[in-house]
């Protein structure tokens, strides 16, 4: 891919991998922020409201605030990011004249576009965006995103979906690195992905970008299941602050992230935890109710 | 290549995969440090480019700064990029926080701005002939450096590799490009000096304050 020897390209890459093997929170507030920043988060992610309230209160969920942003970026020295609903260019315009440091088109905002994603390649921002599999992982990528995180089921507190989603990429590339020249043209077809990536996923094995986890992590050892079963680092949305205990649950989560091949440190991090936030049955929700199903 | 000599990689958060890919290419034995019992038996150790505030806060927490501390003290090379640059400066801004301050320099975090800012830039050192490439990401700027310190490479009017004895740092992140020259000059000259070490280091400690 061309896109290795592209300058911009590799310094979105560059902050994605600085953030690896870290813990990414959710906040809605400056305050919320420092919060995440004390307890070890390696950066933060601004949003309106977090998924649970968007899923509780309903109504079209945007961008943040801008003032409320900028309060963030002033609170914390780790990277601040914030969320732009799908398609919604001019949002993200925004957030770069903002000057955030990263920016997530996610479908736990309302889409804008239903039929577009941002081409994110005009962005010298860089982008992070969901995917189920990996079809719709190489789709974003493409378009330009230079990190991949799972959907999983935003606002659910149930970790099912980022585990679905986690292992459907994961086998996928898999299979792909088991095809030849003339499988991948076809496999590249039933992803709906272009050829180029399709083939670049063969020979390496993984995402040209990193693959973080995100959907439904609440607990220290959901954060140790993602981490196992191939994702880089992890997103934490309702998980912290809907928590009984947000600070002592963000450094438990940040800790069973690095150490989340040492059980015996995840037991540590997981004793003395107050309530996880209720969490979601998702067999419960009705299809118009997932978040997931948001971007194609 | 190298016997028995060992590094460790600091692997709290961040992008210490990077470094240890690196020292494969140059056929280096490494381990990963997240306990203070992984800095046993180790020569040298690579602080990754991540967030430092989060270095901090998880080292603390678990007894690696004490045991880093100790290692430093017994001579122990250090080989800092970007977060680890900070961590290893003797003073740090924007905002202060704690470091190691095994090497003399002031240091400025996301000295050039936020992500907007990170470029990749080509620069000369002493170490090398080529000129290298040098990836920078919400990089901090070295703002002064003590009379012991050497300065190898400069960006602009910034010192961007900076060398004290055995304490190494980098404001960019070699471990990004494909180009092994600044962790050889590591490993072969600095990571494998042991004898009179320690002596060595106690003279760095009490350098004179950065000018």
């Amino acid at each position: 891919m061309d896109l290795m020897n592209d300058n911009l390209w590799r310094v979105k890459v560059g902050l994605a991998e600085m953030l690896k093997g870290g813990v990414i929170m959710d906040v809605t507030t400056a305050e919320q922020a420092k919060i995440a920043e004390d307890a070890g988060a390696c950066a933060v992610m601004a949003l309106e409201r977090v998924p649970s309230d968007i899923r509780k209160e309903g109504g079209v969920a945007r961008m943040a605030a801008p003032r409320v942003i900028r309060e963030i970026m002033e609170v914390v020295s780790i990277p601040v990011m914030a969320k732009v609903r799908i398609g919604h260019f001019a949002e993200a315009q925004v957030l770069e004249a903002l000057e955030v440091d990263y920016i997530d088109e996610s479908e736990v905002l309302t889409p804008a576009d239903e039929e577009h994603h941002v081409w994110k390649h005009g962005f010298k921002v860089p982008f992070v965006c969901g995917a189920r599999n990996l079809g719709e992982a190489l789709r974003r990528i493409a378009e330009g995103a230079a990190m991949i995180r799972t959907k999983g089921e935003a606002g659910s507190g149930n970790i099912v979906e980022a585990v679905r989603h986690m292992r459907a990429i994961i086998s996928q590339m898999k299979k792909l690195t088991t095809l030849g020249q003339e499988e991948l043209v076809h496999e590249a077809k039933e992803l709906g992905a272009p050829l180029d990536l399709v083939a670049w996923v063969a020979k390496h094995g993984k995402l040209p970008v990193p693959n973080f986890s995100a959907g439904g992590v609440a607990t220290p050892a959901d954060a140790a299941l993602v981490m196992q079963l191939g994702a880089e680092a992890v997103f934490v949305g309702s998980g912290i602050f809907k928590s009984s205990d947000p600070a002592q649950r963000a450094r438990a989560v940040v800790k069973a992230t690095t150490h989340y091949k040492d059980a015996k440190i995840v037991l540590e991090a997981s004793e003395e935890l107050g309530e996880a936030m209720k969490g979601i049955d998702v067999r419960q929700l009705e299809e118009k109710d997932l978040l997931q199903t948001r971007g194609w | 290549m190298n016997g028995d000599v060992k590094f460790g990689i600091l692997a709290i958060q961040g992008d210490y995969e990077a470094h240890a890919k690196m020292l494969d290419r140059l056929g280096v034995k490494w381990t990963y440090v997240r306990r203070p019992e992984d800095i046993d038996g180790i020569t040298g150790i690579i602080l990754p480019g991540g967030e430092s505030t989060t270095h901090i806060k998880v080292m603390r927490e678990e007894g690696v700064w004490d045991a880093l501390e100790k290692f430093a003290a017994q001579g122990g090379a250090f080989f800092g990029t970007c977060a680890g640059a900070i961590l290893l400066a003797r003073e740090v801004h924007n905002p202060p926080q704690e470091s190691l301050g095994l090497l003399d320099i002031s240091i400025l975090r996301n000295g050039y701005g936020r992500q907007l800012a990170s470029d990749v830039h080509e620069g000369k050192t002493t170490i090398s002939e080529q000129p290298i490439e040098m990836i920078f990401i919400r990089a901090p700027i070295i703002q002064k450096v003590g009379h012991g310190v050497e300065v190898l490479a400069r960006d602009a009017a910034h010192p961007v590799l900076v060398q004290q004895g055995r304490i190494l740092a980098a404001t960019f992140h070699p471990e990004l490009t494909t180009d092994p020259t600044v962790h050889r000059h590591f490993v072969d000259t600095i990571g494998q000096r042991r004898e009179g070490a320690a002596a060595e280091s106690h003279s760095h400690r009490a350098a004179s304050p950065a000018r």
